[in-house]
Order: C-alpha cells, then sequence, then structure tokens
C-alpha cells in the first residue's frame, strides 16, 4: 500500500501581515512558518494508518514551495513519513490552487498511491480546492472534511462533519483521497529520537517546471485588512487599569454587574 | 449576464441559507436560474427556471452526480456564474464542477469588488482580492456575507438528468454529539479559546464564570484538544448562543466560531493580539495576556 501526504507551509495566523512589494500577498519578512493546521491532521492520520497496518505502507509526504518548506517535510518525516518531495516552486504563493493541484497530480500519477491525504484547507489562502482538484485530476472518489475515517478491504469509510454538528457518513474504494478537518485525530509531537531518525530519511527535490505547465485560472490583484466597522472600545495598558474600566463599562451597558 | 444558483436540500429540506444566493446575484444584476437535488415537495420560493435533480435517485450526499447535473445545466444555460454556499456541500463540489469545466473557481467571496472579488484570508484576519481568467467562473459565497433574498413566486420546474454512478457510497447521517450544558438559556458566557494556552488554564476561565454567574463555553481547537467536553463547544458545528454577555478569552474570532456567539448582547473579547478578527464583532476589546487579565478580573469581581 502506497500513501501520499501533501501538506503546505503557512505563517503563524497570530502574526501581523503585512501586503509584500506585489501588494497582493503578504510579506514573509520576519514571518515563522508551521505546518498548515489541516495538513497535521492528514500527517497522523495517514501514521496512524501505517501503525495498524503494522508498517507496512510506503508514506510519502510532498510539499510545494520554496525552500523553507523542507522544514516542514522533517517535522512530517519525524511524525513518522518515510520519505519526502519537495517540489521546489520560490513562487508558489502566486500559483492559484488549480496550478498546485495540477503539479501535485503530475508527481501522483503513475505512483499509484492507494490513499492522499490532504488539509481540508490552509489557513492563509482557505481556497478548500487543492484536494479535491487533485482527485478530480487524478480520477480518484475524494471525500473531503474528514473527522472520522476506517480502512477496510478497498474500501475506506469517511465521517464527514456537515453544519450544525450533523455528520454524514461515506464510504469509498481505493484509491481515494480525503481532505482532513480539525477534530479528525490528536497530532503527536515528534519526539526527539524521531527527529534524529527522519535527518536520514530521503527528501527528494524536483523543480516546479518539470511538473507544471497550466496557466493560472484566477489572477491575485490586492492584499489589505479587511475595512474596520468595529466600532468597539480598545482597552490597552495595564491589567488593574483594564479591569477597573472594564468593571465600569459593565456596569453601565449590561445590568449585569451591580 | 447569468448566473446558476446551486441551492441545497439536507435531510429532504430546502435549506433556507441557499436564499443568499440570490442575494448575491441581485448584487451582480445577475439572471438567475436554480438548480436543486432534492424534492417537489421542497421547491424554494422563487420564479425562473428551477433544475430540479431528485435527490431519491441522486442522493444528497453524491457528489459526483452532482457534478454532472451541474455541468449539464451548464450546458442548457450557458451561465456566467456558477454559485455555491461556502459550506460543506459547495466546498466539496465547487472545485469538482470548477475542474470539470477547466475554469476558476473563487473560495468564499465576501463582496464583490469594481474589477473582481474580495475573498478572506489569512483565517480572516486579511483580505484578498482576485480575478478570474475566463468564464464561466465558479464560486462560492461566505454564509451570511450576502442577504437572503426570497424573491417569491412559483418555479417553473424542469427535470434534469445524468447518467451513470457516482464514485461515493452515502452509508447515512449522524445527528450532532448531545449538548451536555444547554449554552442557549445562559445569561453569562465565558468562552475560552486556544489563547488559554493548556488545560489546566480552563479553570481559571471557569472562575471568572462563576464569578459573573455564567456559563462556559469553547472554541473548537479547546474542545479538539480534550480540554473540556463538546458540548461547550460554540460555532457553526457546536451550539448557537445569544446571552446578555459573552467573555472570548484567547478567541481569534474565526467565522466559524462568531456565527455561534455574534448575536450575543454585549461582547468582550480578550486577546493579545490587537487585530484578531475578534475585535470586529467586540463591544470591548481589552488588549492583553489571557492568563493575567482573568484571573486579576475574577478577583476584582469577589471583592
Ligand atoms: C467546517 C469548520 C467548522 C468549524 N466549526 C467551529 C465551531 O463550531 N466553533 C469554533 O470555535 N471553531 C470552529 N471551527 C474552527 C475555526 O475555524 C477556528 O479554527 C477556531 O475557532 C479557532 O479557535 P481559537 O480562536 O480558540 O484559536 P486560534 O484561532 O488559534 O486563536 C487563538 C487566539 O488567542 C490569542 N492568544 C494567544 N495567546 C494568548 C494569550 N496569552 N492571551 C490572550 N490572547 C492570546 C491569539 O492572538 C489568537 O487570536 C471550524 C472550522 C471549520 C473549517
Amino acid at each position: 500500500m502506497k500513501i501520499l501526504v501533501c501538506i503546505k507551509q503557512v505563517p503563524d495566523m497570530e502574526s501581523r501581515f503585512r501586503p509584500d512589494a506585489s501588494g497582493v500577498w503578504y510579506s514573509e519578512i520576519d514571518m515563522a512558518f508551521r505546518v498548515n493546521e489541516y495538513d497535521e491532521f492528514a500527517i497522523e492520520e495517514a501514521v496512524r494508518l501505517k501503525e495498524k497496518l503494522g508498517g507496512e505502507p510506503e508514506l510519502t509526504v510532498l510539499s510545494l514551495g520554496p525552500d523553507r518548506v523542507v522544514e516542514g517535510i522533517k517535522k512530517a518525516l519525524a511524525m513518522g513519513c518515510d520519505r519526502g518531495i519537495h517540489v521546489q516552486d520560490s513562487s508558489s504563493h502566486l500559483k492559484d490552487p488549480w496550478q498546485v493541484a495540477s503539479a501535485i497530480a503530475a508527481c501522483a500519477r503513475g505512483e499509484n498511491y492507494d490513499l492522499i491525504f490532504t488539509g481540508l484547507q490552509s489557513q492563509d489562502r482557505g481556497s478548500a480546492q487543492v484536494g479535491v482538484m487533485l482527485a478530480e485530476l487524478l480520477d480518484y472518489p475524494c471525500a473531503t472534511t474528514a473527522i472520522g475515517f476506517e480502512c477496510g478491504q478497498g474500501t475506506v469509510t469517511v465521517k464527514r462533519e456537515l453544519e450544525g454538528g450533523l455528520r454524514a457518513v461515506v464510504r469509498l474504494k481505493t484509491p481515494a483521497l480525503v481532505t482532513c478537518q480539525l477534530g479528525l485525530n490528536q497530532p503527536r509531537y515528534p519526539t526527539l529520537p524521531n527527529i534524529m531518525k527522519a535527518k536520514k530519511k530521503e527528501i527528494r527535490a524536483v523543480p516546479v517546471s518539470e511538473m507544471l505547465h497550466e496557466e493560472p485560472r484566477t489572477v491575485m490583484a490586492g492584499f489589505y485588512s479587511p475595512p474596520k466597522k468595529g466600532s468597539g472600545i480598545v482597552l490597552e495598558g495595564d491589567v488593574p487599569d483594564q479591569v477597573d474600566k472594564l468593571i465600569g463599562i459593565l456596569k453601565d451597558k449590561t445590568g449585569l454587574l451591580r | 449576464m447569468k448566473a446558476l444558483l446551486i441551492a441545497e436540500c439536507r435531510d429532504g429540506k430546502f435549506l433556507d441559507y441557499s436564499y443568499e444566493l440570490f442575494g448575491f446575484a441581485a448584487q451582480l444584476g445577475a439572471d438567475t436560474t436554480m438548480l436543486l437535488v432534492g424534492k417537489e415537495g421542497e421547491l424554494p420560493e422563487c420564479g425562473g427556471t428551477v433544475y430540479l435533480a431528485d435527490a431519491g435517485r441522486y442522493g444528497e450526499q453524491n457528489p459526483d452526480l452532482h457534478k454532472r447535473l451541474v455541468l449539464a445545466a451548464v450546458e442548457r444555460e450557458r451561465p456566467d456564474y456558477v454559485v455555491l454556499m461556502h459550506s460543506s456541500y459547495g466546498w466539496d463540489l465547487a472545485p469538482r464542477v470548477a475542474a470539470g469545466l477547466k475554469v476558476a473557481q473563487l473560495s468564499e467571496v465576501v463582496s464583490v469588488a469594481d474589477d473582481g472579488f474580495e475573498l478572506p484570508c489569512c483565517s480572516q484576519k486579511m483580505r484578498r482580492k482576485a480575478k478570474p481568467v475566463g468564464s464561466p467562473v465558479v464560486l462560492t459565497l461566505q454564509l451570511g456575507a450576502f442577504p437572503a433574498v426570497k424573491p417569491g413566486g412559483v418555479p417553473a420546474l424542469q427535470r434534469i438528468d445524468a447518467e451513470g454512478e457516482g464514485k461515493l457510497e452515502f452509508l447515512g447521517y449522524e445527528p450532532p454529539p448531545p449538548k451536555g450544558v444547554d449554552l442557549g438559556r445562559a445569561e453569562v458566557i465565558v468562552s475560552a479559546g486556544r489563547g488559554i494556552g493548556k488545560k489546566e488554564n480552563i479553570e481559571a476561565i471557569a472562575a471568572l464564570a462563576r464569578a459573573l454567574g455564567g456559563e462556559v463555553g469553547a472554541s473548537r481547537p479547546v474542545v479538539d484538544s480534550g480540554w473540556i467536553e463538546a458540548g461547550h463547544q460554540v460555532g457553526t458545528t457546536g451550539q448557537t448562543v445569544s446571552p446578555k454577555l459573552y467573555v472570548a478569552c484567547g478567541i481569534s474570532g474565526a467565522i466559524q466560531h462568531l456565527a455561534g456567539m455574534k448575536k450575543s448582547g454585549f461582547i468582550v473579547a480578550v486577546n493579545k493580539d490587537k487585530e484578531a478578527p475578534i475585535g470586529e464583532v467586540a463591544d470591548v476589546l481589552v488588549v492583553a495576556d489571557v492568563m493575567q487579565f482573568v484571573p486579576a478580573l475574577t478577583a476584582k469581581l469577589a471583592k
């Protein structure tokens, strides 16, 4: 059995985002990058499946992006993936989901992966398209928003999360692709011995130009803060003072405090 | 200009948020037709053409077949836009349709700009503008971003069909997990977000809730990490609440959380990040470390 996990690196969401020189995306200056939260669930699910099947499946992790994404690949290797593919692209932030999916599909085609895991969406772009488009390009059945996953004989059963906490249970024949939602599992922290072991694992580098021959279908045209409509009071300063001010406001405005 | 609106049916019921599709089309000034995989007894209140595919035959959770139905409707209507909601149904189906048509998709549109569409990014902290290349364009709309418009009238039904089977087998729905606490009736809710840092800190949030005579709520990561039971979750996939006072502690204000609490009477947010999106709905934003501020507030209230 062969499994592929696709991951992306994203900035810490608590960062201050500022436009870069192009004005259509954020500046990476002073940004700390980490593995996209949704993708950590994807890695964890794949590693659990490998463990459950007695270590038999071969687990590949793939990330498309600039050199820094190798750090994300290394984390996935330390979590338990066997080998990595780095699709080198220093301008991945300007690629649209269709192009990213096409490049990954070019890598995956002919590899006969039985299962592909991706995150439901990335925290920075939030398009929720790459996984599904990849499945369409490979002609794999695909289930999104997985919060439950079970592997059977030539099938997988996925619990999809719908609105209001309702779930839909679907079965897919493998090969299949699953996009992972928060809460699917509890992603592990890599242990030191596993980080050491991961250093010996292979990471193959592939230039994106070899994989991508598609033009973008969307053009990025601007990046900015949302218009401020919040007319609320902002309390800054030292804590005792903030506490007093807030209690004053609550007494004034809510009638809950005497 | 023409828009094909893809409505939704769940468990046999027409979903009302599908009317937001009309609100969006009105802003574009587009003529509309609708496609629904649903039931004859559950139709939208609108004039014009509604393509109806029978949910009995095509299933409610069978995106491959639904994709082919959409492609068939596109073939007949030649729309400029194919529009879905950015819901579990929409984000699942839209990329399949875009891939099938070999066209652009823009996800979670929040507004129409002069020369493109505005989309949220960076966990809602920022916006970006994107322009599609080519036509038609597949769009998904953020829930609640456009007004629900009920055009009224009776639709002219047209049957639509697709060949073959889908690639997914739908085994059934499962109900949401039991609620546990009924946050719907609480006057005060103090909610913990990932910003509290660790499980042990829930106690400080609970202490503030007690001091204010309220209940404890939580954002999703707090539940997923096992810091508190699922029954406390507020949001799209948790409970919808509207207390007199909502105190959001270390919660960023993701759309899925806001959806569950933005109707609260008075909203206080405690966050160390002055730019956190929760500031958009908060009546008071306290820019502070939650684990310094919350115990100090609790202590002062106890006096
Ligand atoms: C389909 C779907 C459904 C979802 N349903 C829900 C739902 O029902 N409910 C829900 O809540 N989420 C839901 N989510 C998840 C949602 O998108 C967010 O990921 C989640 O709400 C974020 O929770 P948070 O604000 O606690 O954490 P984060 O987004 O990580 O934010 C933590 C915040 O704490 C602040 N902070 C950090 N440290 C401190 C400190 N020491 N002092 C003060 N502030 C600090 C940070 O500045 C940040 O703003 C759903 C997501 C999807 C895709």
